[in-house]
């Protein structure tokens, strides 16, 4: 719970990690964050596995379409309607890293990491079913936790949630 | 009445048979799977069926081609009793064994991560600890966790114990279900009401704290709801006296028998290449050998403070993963006496303002404690904006929580990794190639929690 590091503050190992990868790292409440342009997914998911992250653990989306304050990014990444996030962790020292890229609303397409981490697999159909984000290259990306043939993508935030209404008595006359 | 031959199959036709076995082709529609990457680390990847309900159906209709050469879809679940709950798995048989599977699931889900959108975050663990409902106080402590981190708030000694306490305590109470459940899937009937029996009275203590057996609300971001009732500290060492007997009598039952072990070894194997590649977290992982616990790992609350040992198996079977659980209940309640060595005095939850509503008692003489107490549970408190992700250990895997905040007291985005629905992912690797009997022993070691699962 000792949480020093302040969001967006230059911490010692992240011109290491913005070296290496070549992308800007930032730190929020001191996770490491790394902002991977959509082009470039797939390839730095191979390179931080090269480096020996053990494990995906985490691969969601983030619909930003009703976020009220401005988003801080750093310099050279425009903010897009979605974001896909996947954490990593790495067990020999048990440092996490996030990636985090940018969606745009017109091709809600990315590259599936399946074949590097395979265990992104359903995760990648929950964000599939739960947003609408295609994943290139994944062997069966299709509806997870809602029915085959159910139109629309529940976590969007377009999308309503679900209300039974309720009719209330007049009192009694 | 009489019902003629004609009416029965118009009857028959009319409701589409579940269990029905279907015929499917050899030569199923099959997507094949991209080549190349870190694939090679699963080489039973073959063994995952990827067929969606309108292709199975298909198959239903397709003309037979040859008997001896066909393999038959068989549909198990969702409601089956050694499905845990909802789960459902389309099974490709060649006449016992199963060639390919796939987890069907989707059948608990009720948008729960929708909703944590529309919570504040304090009723935000109302929501989450619906989720895994053998284990609900690890959904609210991670979202508690993420949401303190948002905050950056410290909460005090005392809470953090409490906190450990309850959380240890309720997973000796997830690992007696799992050995009932899992005694019950195997045919040792008896072994479910004992494990029922002393979760009952594991529960009791937990109801005594926090008022229910199940979806407790107790701990939330700040702390925790209420300080631990007077005598909770005899109702701890009565489960801690209770339970190794008890233990010591599953061990009698269960490990040490033949026909437990011969159902049970060898039977759903997983390789550490395997697990790691799939993303499997929790006693699945460990039991190939693979040392990894949150707690141990990278100690939250006060972990780093306690003594114990990580158990890990050998051969990646069922038998470890049951192995692993029977120790970790004994892993949990060695933690536990050394928690109540070491439970400090003072606040069971942050006295900042900002977060936590003022004493009862004093809403009765302050009006200004009145209104901060009705702003508080009707608007909730603002959260900096940011985002986090916090992954604790729960009984089942690493469970985490990745939290958006937009500075309003809403989240505006609330995920969590569920360790359930990750571990399932091993299952059509587990069951390739075994008996239909051995694919239960499968399902049981990796323990789903369908609620977790689908959210």
């Amino acid at each position: 719970m000792t949480d020093t590091a302040e969001t967006e503050e230059t911490a010692p190992s992240e011109a290491a990690s913005e070296e290496r990868y070549g992308h800007p790292v930032t730190y929020s409440r001191g996770q490491q964050v790394i902002h991977v342009p959509r082009e470039q997914w797939r390839s730095t998911a191979e390179a931080l596995f090269a480096d020996n992250w053990t494990m995906l653990t985490d691969i969601t989306a983030v619909d930003f379409l009703s976020y009220g304050p401005a988003r801080k990014l750093p310099a050279g990444i425009a903010p897009e309607r979605f974001e896909v996030v996947a954490s990593l962790v790495r067990f020999d020292n048990g440092d996490r890293i996030r990636m985090r890229t940018q969606v745009p609303e017109s091709d809600p397409t990315v590259d599936s990491l399946y074949a590097i981490y395979p265990g992104s697999d359903y995760q990648e159909r929950e964000t599939y079913d739960m947003f609408g984000i295609t994943f290139e290259g994944h062997p069966d990306l299709s509806r997870i936790l809602m029915p085959e043939e159910w139109v629309g993508y529940p976590l969007r935030k377009d999308f309503a949630q679900g209300v039974i209404p309720v009719q209330f008595k007049g009192p009694q006359t | 009445m009489t019902i003629t031959p004609e009416a029965h199959d118009a009857l028959i036709d009319d409701v589409a048979p579940m269990d029905e076995p279907v015929v499917a082709s050899p030569t199923a529609t099959r997507v094949p799977d991209p080549e190349g990457g870190q694939l090679d680390r699963l080489p039973r990847r073959d063994a995952v069926l990827r067929m969606s309900e309108v292709q199975a159906a298909e198959q239903a209709d397709a003309p037979l081609i040859d008997e001896n050469q066909q393999t038959m879809l068989v549909n198990m679940g969702p409601s089956h009793p050694s499905t845990h709950g909802v789960l459902r798995l389309m099974l490709e048989m060649d006449g016992e064994t199963v060639v390919r599977s796939k987890p069907v699931i989707g059948y608990l889900h009720t948008g729960m991560e929708k909703t944590g959108e529309s919570l504040t975050f304090l009723q935000g663990c109302t929501n989450t600890t619906r989720m895994d409902y053998a284990a609900p106080l690890f959904n609210e402590l991670v979202f508690s966790l993420a949401t303190e981190k948002l905050l950056d708030v410290e909460i005090p000694a005392r809470a953090t114990w409490i906190r450990m306490l309850m959380c240890e305590v309720n997973r000796i109470a997830s690992h007696l279900l799992f050995m009932a459940t899992n005694g019950m899937d195997l045919g040792a009937v008896s072994m479910m009401i004992y494990g029922w029996r002393e979760r009952e009275q594991v529960l009791r203590f937990l109801e005594k704290v926090t008022g229910l057996r199940m979806n407790h609300n107790y701990i939330r971001p700040g702390g925790v709801a209420a300080d631990l009732p007077d005598g909770w500290r005899d109702d701890v060492l009565h489960i801690l006296e209770m339970l190794p007997p008890r233990l010591e009598e599953y061990d009698i039952l269960m490990t040490g028998q033949p026909i437990w072990r011969e159902r049970l070894q060898g039977v759903g194997t997983l390789s550490p290449e395997e697990a790691l590649a799939l993303s499997i977290t929790g006693p699945v992982l460990r039991s190939t050998g693979i040392a990894r616990d949150i707690r141990k790992d990278q100690p939250y609350l006060a972990y780093d403070e306690v003594d114990f040992d990580v158990l890990v198996g050998s051969y990646g079977d069922s038998f470890d993963c049951y192995a692993i659980r029977l120790n970790e209940i004994r892993e949990s309640i060695r933690i536990v006496h050394q928690i109540l060595d070491k439970m400090p005095k003072g606040d069971f939850r942050v006295q900042d303002t900002k977060v936590t509503p003022p004493p009862r008692a004093r809403i009765d003489e302050s009006m200004e404690a009145l209104i901060h107490h009705f702003k508080i549970f009707t608007e909730g408190f603002k959260v900096p904006e940011g985002e986090v992700y916090v992954a604790i250990e729960s009984p089942r895997g690493e469970l985490g929580c990745y939290l958006v905040s937009d500075g309003s007291p809403t989240p505006y985005r609330m995920h969590i990794r569920a360790p359930s629905l990750v571990n399932l992912q091993c299952l059509p690797h587990k069951m390739a190639n075994g008996l239909v009997a051995d694919a239960v022993a499968s399902i049981s070691s990796v323990d789903p929690i369908m609620g977790e699962v689908d959210r």
